[in-house]
């Protein structure tokens, strides 16, 4: 199966353009990361990592990744079935509307929610009878942390379910299963990889989310610091090696993420074949 | 088929329902409210708006910086997905992984290290710099950064396609006595086509609204280096809403365009799959 | 294991979330007892840490209560912004009148804010220098070395950076001077002022990145203190150049009424900017590189800052709202040098 009469020149030089672009810019800039956060040595590493304005980012970060990833589950679990499981006009102008977050400038994506939610929007009093705080407070981070990672799952699902085609699942209907039982008996065994896939992708995106939350968050120390702006924050403090130090944090949660990736979908392949 | 389907398989009220909910709050009531602010101008006002000259500029440069990078993208994006399709060698696995690492990085991290690799003294910078060639703080800057926020787009919307593309038309042809070449020019490349343009598309989509990398390796010279976002920034802090919503607006118009007809080819991509999948 | 069951089962996620995040907002609300929140500028970090710690034991002995004070630094155009669109400031510390104007447009501010506290409301203020590499290597001593061919200039964008006008109009006193009024010449200086200008970053602190972290251009135009905290950071690398002429740059403070008065918080935020006039703080300004409008802290600081450059004031241009509508509007004098 694998005898390909191409040259080999080709396949090493394939080989060698790919590794030589990724090393250039995926690993240099991890490298620079990495260096810089350690140019003053542990010590200064553990103390800046470990300091209280960091840890409560973190937090944040996490809280905020956690709500996110799963109101995007349960909305590309949602959707996805029904683009792909029934016919219906406008079918194309959905999936685009759902597609649009990803290529938003994220700018646009924090304004848009300041227009609805801020203090110029006719909502305002409303929300501020009601005591709930959105824009310049955590639910606003959330929303758009929401926001950017929209997509995400659906994304992944859509292709998946799209091949496996509806035959089993009609079959099952006209036996008389209810929809929970078909989703679970026997759609998602086959989606069960692209989702994990997607959630992890959802996951890594939304703790990296950088430009609308900085819009929204209002950089109160303590309180609406995400780990991306505290970055920021100490970049400008110019705190260069605690900017890179908490960077690494960062970099460190999204290898991790994508070698769990990795690792699924090679076992997903593997279950597959 | 396709037809009564609706009826057999339940489900479509209750998940087209969470759907059009939660795209409601989170996308179309917000797009929704941009649109309504700006349409408080008047016509006239909003087209003296963006077509300001440093507006113009800022499109010029944010569109060819976009272009130059999803291009760029396009072409190793391809290779990387045929390498890592059709090639086994050692670290294969790491190199995948690592595709989706600019999605994970936060963009200003992203931005602060690749200025500090391409500007004069640093890593990659210091070596161009002996050739006189500048790259932090000029478009070739800008677009350096967009190429690394774009690369997940091409490579992983043709590897799956690369992947199921069925071997037998390569191989006929290859009996028939095709060379390679032409092999790659009219068997793989049509196939590869839809989603080659797809992920191009919303590599170049993204390029276009990215802020947070940008702004760090641009140098932000009106005219010169300014990108769109950055003046929406600009605005912003200018209290000058109306132009902010305007040229956003803009910008929105010339995304979800460019997202609509990605679409359109991939519905028509993906029927090709089906097929091929009989 | 039926529909019903599904729906309830996504009804209850969806719940689930909502309740989620209204506990997140409760307890980012009400999870730190007294505090106050002070939405400042970028250079203002180190100051206002040092600060917030003095007020704290101040506030403790004066009522017995424990105070924290939450600090939110950003550009000033862009805080400003925040605040109008609902950012919970008690306190705003910006770095222009311009940007508090903005907010007082609003009605969150009430009129006669500037008169509320001494010097205008400006309890430290600075000026505009120069820092350039070490030994000088371009020889720049004045503003009129900036527009040799030969220069390349670091300053951030006037339309994004509120610290930037004040750079702007600094190099503008130069040209009134020059030029003895002659707009043409005037516009005509800046022009070639802004020709040079290497990168144009978004905000002080990110110009200031670019000339120490990535070395780029000869010369930042910087705030005095942004220069001390640079020669600080490495004396062998860098030195100050103080100009015949620069401006007095006065960031104004003010007590955000409305939202002061709905958190019941005035007293507190009051005595917070009226405490940074007090010796103890006057001295903590110094030592951040600010100057202290208290002539008698001053006079301790005497080494440190150069007193004898003559320093114009935004009157002297006709104040804020006229700068802004002449130089900073889109199609002002800024704009004007930028096309073609």
């Amino acid at each position: 199966m694998e005898k390909r009469t191409e040259s080999k020149i080709v396949k090493y030089f394939l080989i060698g353009i790919s590794v030589l672009f990724l090393f250039v810019m995926l690993v240099l800039p991890l490298f620079v990361v990495v260096t810089e956060a350690l140019k003053k040595g542990w010590q200064i590493y553990i103390e800046s990592v470990t300091d209280s304005y960091t840890i409560s980012a973190l937090m944040l970060t996490l809280k905020a990744t956690v709500i996110a990833v799963l109101c995007n589950t349960i909305f590309g679990i949602c959707a996805a079935w029904a683009v792909t499981r029934f016919q219906f006009q406008w079918k194309k102008f959905l999936i685009t509307l759902i597609d649009v977050p990803v290529t938003v400038s994220p700018i646009i994506a924090g304004l848009i929610y300041l227009l609805v939610f801020g203090k110029q929007s006719f909502l305002y009093p409303y929300l501020q009878k009601a005591g709930v705080q959105i824009v310049f407070a955590v639910p606003g981070i959330i929303l758009a942390t929401i926001f950017v990672t929209f997509p995400f799952v659906f994304r992944e699902l859509l292709p998946v379910l799209e091949s496996i085609g509806t035959d089993e699942e009609e079959a099952a209907a006209l036996m008389g299963a209810n929809g929970w039982t078909i989703f679970s008996k026997i759609t998602f065994p086959h989606i069960k990889w692209a989702l994990l896939y997607g959630i992890v992708l959802c996951t890594a995106r939304a703790m990296g989310e950088f430009g609308a939350v900085s819009v929204l968050s209002g950089h109160l120390r303590g309180l609406t610091n995400t780990l991306p702006l505290h970055v920021e924050i100490l970049f400008n403090e110019f705190q260069y090696v605690p900017a890179f130090a908490v960077s690494s944090i960062l970099v460190l949660m999204a290898v991790i993420l994508l070698i769990i990736r990795s690792i699924m979908e090679h076992k997903g392949k593997k279950e597959k074949a | 088929m396709k037809k009564n389907s609706k009826r057999v398989i339940p489900g479509f009220g209750l998940t087209m329902g969470v759907t059009i909910t939660m795209l409601s709050i989170i996308v179309l009531i917000p797009l929704a409210s941009l649109i309504i602010y700006s349409s408080e101008l008047q016509l006239n006002e909003f087209i003296e708006i963006i077509t300001a000259k440093r507006v113009l500029s800022s499109f010029y440069v944010s569109f060819v910086t976009a272009l130059g990078a999803s291009l760029i993208n396009a072409v190793m994006g391809l290779i990387l997905a045929w390498v890592l399709v059709r090639y086994e060698f050692p670290g294969k696995r790491i190199m995948d992984g690592m595709l989706e690492l600019p999605f994970a990085l936060p963009t200003a991290v992203a931005g602060i290290s690749l200025t500090s690799l391409t500007a004069d003294h640093g890593l990659i910078g210091s070596f161009f710099a002996k050739f006189g060639i500048k790259i932090a703080y000029t478009k070739l800057g800008i677009t350096f950064a967009l190429v690394f926020v774009g690369i997940p787009f091409v490579a992983r919307a043709v590897q799956p396609v690369l992947e199921k593309l069925d071997g037998s038309y390569e191989e006929a042809a290859r009996v028939m006595g095709a060379k390679s070449g032409l092999i790659f020019r009219r068997v793989i490349l049509p196939e590869l086509l839809p989603p080659l343009l797809t992920g191009t598309g919303l590599a170049f989509g993204r390029c276009l609204g990215e802020y947070g990398s940008v702004v760090f390796i641009a140098g932000n010279r009106p005219y010169e280096t300014e990108i769109t976002p950055l003046i929406i920034m600009s605005q912003l802090q200018e209290f000058d809403y109306k132009s902010a919503t305007s040229i956003a607006l803009v910008m929105l118009v010339v995304s979800f365009s460019i997202l609509f007809l990605m679409n359109l080819m991939q519905a028509r991509n993906s029927k090709r799959l089906r097929g091929g999948d009989v | 294991m039926n529909k019903k069951k599904f729906a309830k089962f996504c009804l209850a996620s969806i719940l689930g979330i909502a309740a989620f995040t209204g506990v997140c907002s409760y307890d980012a609300g009400a999870g730190s007892g007294l505090h106050i929140i002070n939405v400042s500028y970028d250079p203002t970090r180190e100051l206002y840490e040092s600060y917030n710690k003095i007020f704290k034991e101040h506030w403790k002995e004066k009522t017995g209560q424990d105070v924290e004070v939450i600090q939110s630094h950003g550009g000033s155009g862009k805080q400003a912004l925040e605040v109008i669109n609902g950012l919970q400031a008690d306190v705003v510390t910006l770095a222009l009148e311009y940007d508090i104007d903005a907010i007082e447009s609003e009605g969150m501010i009430y009129d006669g804010w500037k008169e509320e506290f001494p010097d205008d409301s400006a309890p430290y203020t600075s000026t505009i220098v120069f820092l350039v590499r070490k030994g000088n290597p371009k020889n720049i001593q004045d503003w009129d070395d900036l527009i040799r061919d030969d220069v390349d200039v670091i300053t951030p964008n006037p339309k994004t950076s509120g610290g930037a006008r004040w750079n702007y109009l600094a190099a503008w006193a130069y040209a009134q001077k020059t030029y003895d009024n002659q707009e043409t010449q005037m516009e005509e200086f800046i022009k070639k002022l802004y020709q040079n200008v290497l990168v144009l970053d978004s905000g002080a602190r990110s110009a200031t990145t670019s000339f120490v972290e990535n070395g780029q251009g000869d010369v930042l135009i910087a705030w005095e203190n942004e220069a001390f905290l640079s020669v600080q950071d490495a004396p062998e690398n860098f030195e100050i150049i103080d100009p015949s002429i620069s401006i007095l740059a006065q960031p104004s403070v003010a007590v955000v009424d409305e939202v002061a008065e709905s958190r019941g918080t005035e007293d507190i935020s009051r005595e917070y900017l009226n405490y940074l006039y007090s010796d103890d703080a006057q001295r903590i300004a110094a030592e951040n590189y600010y100057r202290p409008v208290s002539q008698k802290i001053l006079k301790e600081y005497g080494n440190v800052f150069d007193l004898t450059m003559e320093l114009k004031t935004i009157d002297d241009f006709g104040g804020w709202q006229e700068v802004q509508q002449k130089h900073f509007a889109s199609g002002g004098v800024f704009d004007r040098i930028y096309s073609n």
